[in-house]
């Protein structure tokens, strides 16, 4: 009898057990571990049965496979290695310089095989044109970034951005106040793009900046193309490529580009300033893309949930570059207070090129560009 | 017991088909060479020039070919050819003398060695660095500027070192050491004999080099001319570092029309001037072989 | 007469050392200004005076240097050096025996060879790359997505730069003299080839290896845009730290070259002064074909 009754017990307490494992697996919408079929077309952490599900199922891929992310842009030697080390995935980093558009390249060319890129930082115009390749997917944080800063279904998100400024050493060239000093004789065969307009975003950005900064409109670029056309006939420009060694060695003390990668000269040239004229607050920002194809799928996810968490957002912004929560962290005291009190300073309203600006700029680059700076 | 000319050697030795003319099979042995070209070169160049004739979206068009004839594409043709033509002349002449004076020395010495392994090295010496070499030692702040800027300003009209002159310049860095290792093994095979041959018949110099020596050197000389004028007209990455505006170079044309990313990208223009860059190459080729004949007959 | 002909020899032979030495100054003079210009670059310091930091950060990177040779090499400089040497062997046993073969019984395929040979540094690289795309895929998919197989593509890379040498180095020879001799004595092709042809034409052989080791050590454009990390690759995200490092790790990188060939010349390589006599040297074949 008393057996009898231990025995009902049991069954009772059993079956209630299995009665609601089986309502706790429906209502989560899928297994409770991370499949691998369910991973790719997991628009969210949620979507994979949560992120420490998330987590096994990227440390189960073990590799993760990023493209044209040179270690010196925004902090990206730091991101990588934290995330490796915190996650144990190995990360392939190729193709360093590569444009967005390589990455869009190789993307397409190395379709579904398993050295595709997992993941993309691109800019906005060529994340607008290739939509097609990308998977959806919403980070954990998606509510902190503004909707005009994100695709509604997440296939494309805005990562960090800066303003374009002029970096110069200011030990070689005298002190920038205002735009048009840039066209005295002190700064002959000084100044530099960083890049091409007709290839480069930044250099794009640069020109639009000098267009903004000459009383020109974001609708018409064509002030910033003459401005660099008085330039070139001033023997000020210099078209050389500009980099790291080129401005340690002199020979171009004076270049146009986003803060926070003109910033990073400073680690070179003590004396490196960063001037962004005041009524030309040109912002632009990256954007992040999870590919469709990605060959893992798991770890790409979960590298996006790093990057758009407190410690991902901190370390871009260690990089002097404004990760797009900024102003959410700000709120929520989650921001790394002395990093921001190092971004260069900006009084007034930025302005962005929208998506038809940016073409129309192109349009006008394309076909007056080597005309003006020849 | 004759060696030359014996009925034995004389007979080739493809096998003759039964009661009729010799079927060559000798043209197996080239068979592999021609396969694996043509899997790792000809089937991709043929991928190119055919994709030259698809937008990117994927229909058919020869728009892109048709684009060849842009002011701008025309004038980096122009300024691409003459700018490898004389690289590649002034190169092949001063590896030329280069080989000669390394040649006349010690055959086995420690000098041809290491001119030969630098040669080697700096043949495939290229791009951001080659073009930073050149900054930082006649570059405007360059340390050879900064010293000769006291006696004369040698870019008191302007920095040729970032134009087409600055950029022949800095191509002849790595020409002048592919012409010396392309070149080298066919003055070795000048035999020190002919010179004295050539003395004893009373010849000078002059004579040894315009009737003996120059006539057999003349091929290989011009062949690597011809390597060189190649080597100069696909570079790249040197001159993208030098002139980063205005893209003189027909390579970096392509490069643009494939990565821009401000939305210039166009893959098949891109594919469609380098179609144009092997066609002008075969004509200078088919210029070459012709020039090569006739050399035969008038040296 | 004789004595004469010693004083025009005297004259001479003081006419070309002086040539020599004018030539071999301005030679070292444009092309070790610009390597010292950069060599000096690397080891400036920040605050002034100089510093051996950028050379020493070079050897604490672990992606570039494992010596871990072996059919699947982790570190760049391990693949590319395992790349130079598989490219090497396929360029040369593809290269010399068509060579020779082409000037002894296909004269007329000759000048196609020849076209075929530069055709690929007619084409940039970055364009061939995008040709050689669907080729990788599929030898990727199908056999092997290591970066060995980079040496495919390498060997048509060095095509035009060994076919030159090598043309060079059989031209300065009769093969076909050589050859019908040789096969006049009973031997076999393959013994004309190793025994008669490749040791005379040696110093060719040894260039065109010079010239194909030094491109594979050099190459970047087909690796990087094939998302492959060699070392020239793995030399730029090294660069990408600083302004110091990537010039003494470009520096580094052309010293590692040249050291390597230096080696290699004393490991291939025949005196040009023993030429004329290997000419008449079928002492082997004759004894061959008697034995």
């Amino acid at each position: 009898m008393k057996f009898g009754k231990l025995t009902r017990q049991l069954c009772l307490t059993v079956v209630a057990v299995f009665v609601v494992a089986a309502c706790g697996s429906t209502s989560g919408g899928g297994s409770a571990s991370c499949s691998e079929s369910a991973v790719k077309t997991a628009t969210s952490a949620a979507g994979c049965g949560g992120m420490s599900a998330l987590e096994a199922a990227a440390k189960a891929e073990g590799k993760l496979n990023v493209i044209a992310l040179p270690r010196d842009w925004a902090n990206y030697g730091a991101v990588l290695d934290s995330f490796a080390s915190k996650y144990g995935i190995a990360i392939t980093s190729d193709n360093p310089d590569g444009s967005s558009q390589d990455e869009v390249n190789a993307v397409q060319q190395l379709g579904t095989t398993s050295r595709a890129p997992d993941v993309l930082d691109v800019g906005m115009a060529v994340a607008l044109a290739n939509l097609n390749l990308f998977a959806p997917y919403k980070v954990a944080t998606w509510s902190d970034i503004l909707d005009s800063q994100k695709e509604p279904t997440g296939l494309w998100f805005q990562d960090y951005g800066g303003f374009m400024s002029v970096g110069y050493d200011s030990s070689k060239v005298p002190t920038i106040t205002n735009f048009d000093d840039l066209l005295g004789s002190q700064f002959k065969g000084k100044v530099a793009l960083n890049g091409n307009p007709k290839q480069a975003n930044a250099a794009l950005n640069g020109v639009m900046m000098a267009n903004l900064a000459e009383g020109g409109s974001l609708d018409d670029i064509s002030k910033g193309v003459d401005f660099f056309h008085r330039l070139k006939q001033a023997g000020n420009f210099v078209p050389v490529q500009a980099t790291t060694a080129t401005v340690k060695n002199g020979t171009t003390p004076v270049v146009f580009d986003w803060d926070y990668l003109s910033a990073a000269h400073g680690t070179d040239v003590p004396a490196w300033k960063v001037f962004v004229p005041n009524n030309a607050i040109l912002g632009g920002y990256y954007a992040q893309a999870i590919n469709k194809n990605a060959p893992h799928p798991a770890a790409a996810r979960l590298w996006e949930e790093y990057l758009y968490s407190d410690a991902g957002q901190n370390l871009w912004l260690a990089g002097l570059a404004r990760p797009v929560r900024q102003a959410a962290m700000e709120k929520s005291g989650t921001i790394d207070k002395a990093a921001a009190a190092k971004l260069p300073p900006v009084n007034g309203t930025p302005k962005f090129l929208s998506p038809d600006q940016a073409t129309a700029a192109k349009n006008y680059v394309v076909a007056h560009w080597d005309a003006a700076i020849s | 017991m004759t060696i030359a000319g014996s009925p034995a050697v004389a007979t080739r030795v493809g096998r003759p088909l039964l009661g009729g003319r010799r079927f060559s099979l000798d043209w197996i042995g080239a068979v592999p060479f021609l396969v694996y070209v043509a899997i790792f070169l000809l089937l991709p160049s043929a991928i190119v020039a055919i994709g030259a004739f698809f937008n990117a979206d994927g229909s058919f068009t020869t728009e892109n070919y048709l684009h060849l004839s842009r002011s701008y594409v025309v004038k980096a043709t122009i300024d691409t050819m003459s700018l490898s033509a004389i690289t590649a002349i002034a190169g092949a002449a001063l590896g030329a003398l280069l080989s000669y004076a390394i040649v006349t020395g010690a055959p086995n010495g420690l000098l041809r060695r290491v001119v030969v392994s630098a040669s080697g090295v700096l043949a495939q010496f290229g791009g951001v660095t080659l073009a930073f070499a050149f900054i930082a030692s006649i570059g405007p702040a360059g340390f050879v500027y900064l010293w000769a800027v006291h006696f004369f300003d040698y870019y008191a009209h302007g920095i040729w070192l970032f134009a087409l002159p600055g950029l022949a310049l800095v191509y002849l860095y790595f020409q002048i050491p592919l012409m010396v290792l392309v070149f080298l093994p066919a003055l070795d095979g000048i035999k020190p004999q002919w010179r004295e041959a050539a003395e004893s018949l009373g010849g000078n110099t002059w004579h040894y080099w315009r009737y003996v020596a120059g006539p057999i050197l003349f091929p290989a000389f011009l062949g690597a001319t011809l390597l060189l004028f190649a080597n100069a007209f696909s570079a790249y990455a040197t001159a993208q570092a030098l002139i980063n505006q205005g893209q003189p170079v027909l390579s970096q044309q392509i490069a643009g029309a494939l990565s821009s990313e401000v939305g210039a990208v166009e893959p098949g223009f891109a594919k469609a001037i380098a179609i144009e860059m092997i066609v002008i190459v075969t004509l200078v080729t088919v210029g070459y072989s012709l020039l090569q004949r006739r050399a035969a007959r008038w040296l | 007469m004789a004595v004469a002909r010693r004083g025009v020899h005297r004259s001479r032979w003081i006419k070309l050392q002086i040539f020599r030495y004018v030539v071999l100054a301005l030679a070292a003079v444009f092309f070790l200004v610009p390597l010292i210009a950069m060599f000096e670059f690397s080891t400036r310091a920040n605050a002034g005076g100089r510093t051996l930091e950028y050379w020493k950060s070079i050897f604490a990177y672990p992606d570039l240097v494992n010596f871990n040779l072996g059919p699947a090499p982790d570190a760049a400089i391990d693949a590319s050096l395992e790349l130079a040497l598989i490219t090497s062997l396929v360029m040369l046993v593809l290269l010399v025996p068509t060579m020779v073969w082409v000037r002894l019984k296909l004269r007329r395929l000759s000048r196609i060879i020849e076209f075929i040979c530069l055709l690929p540094l007619t084409i940039p690289a970055i364009v061939l790359v995008v040709g050689l795309f669907p080729m990788y895929i599929w030898l990727g998919t199908n056999f092997s997505d290591s970066i060995l197989t980079l040496a495919l593509a390498y060997v048509v890379l060095v095509l035009p730069y060994c076919y030159r040498a090598l043309d060079a180095g059989l031209g300065a020879i009769d093969v076909k003299t050589l050859s019908e001799a040789a096969r006049g004595l009973g031997a076999s092709w393959f013994s004309v080839m190793w025994r008669i042809i490749v040791p005379n034409i040696s110093n060719a052989i040894l260039n065109a290896t010079l010239l194909s080791v030094a491109l594979v050590l050099g190459e970047f454009t087909i690796a990087n845009n094939l998302l492959y990390n060699n070392l020239q690759v793995e030399l730029v995200h090294l660069g990408r730290a600083n302004a110091g490092v990537s010039i003494a790790v470009a520096v580094a990188a052309l010293v590692f070259a040249f050291i390597l060939l230096v080696i290699l010349t004393f490991v291939g390589g025949r005196p040009r002064g023993t030429q004329p006599e290997a000419v008449t040297d079928l002492a082997g074949p004759l004894a061959a074909s008697q034995a």
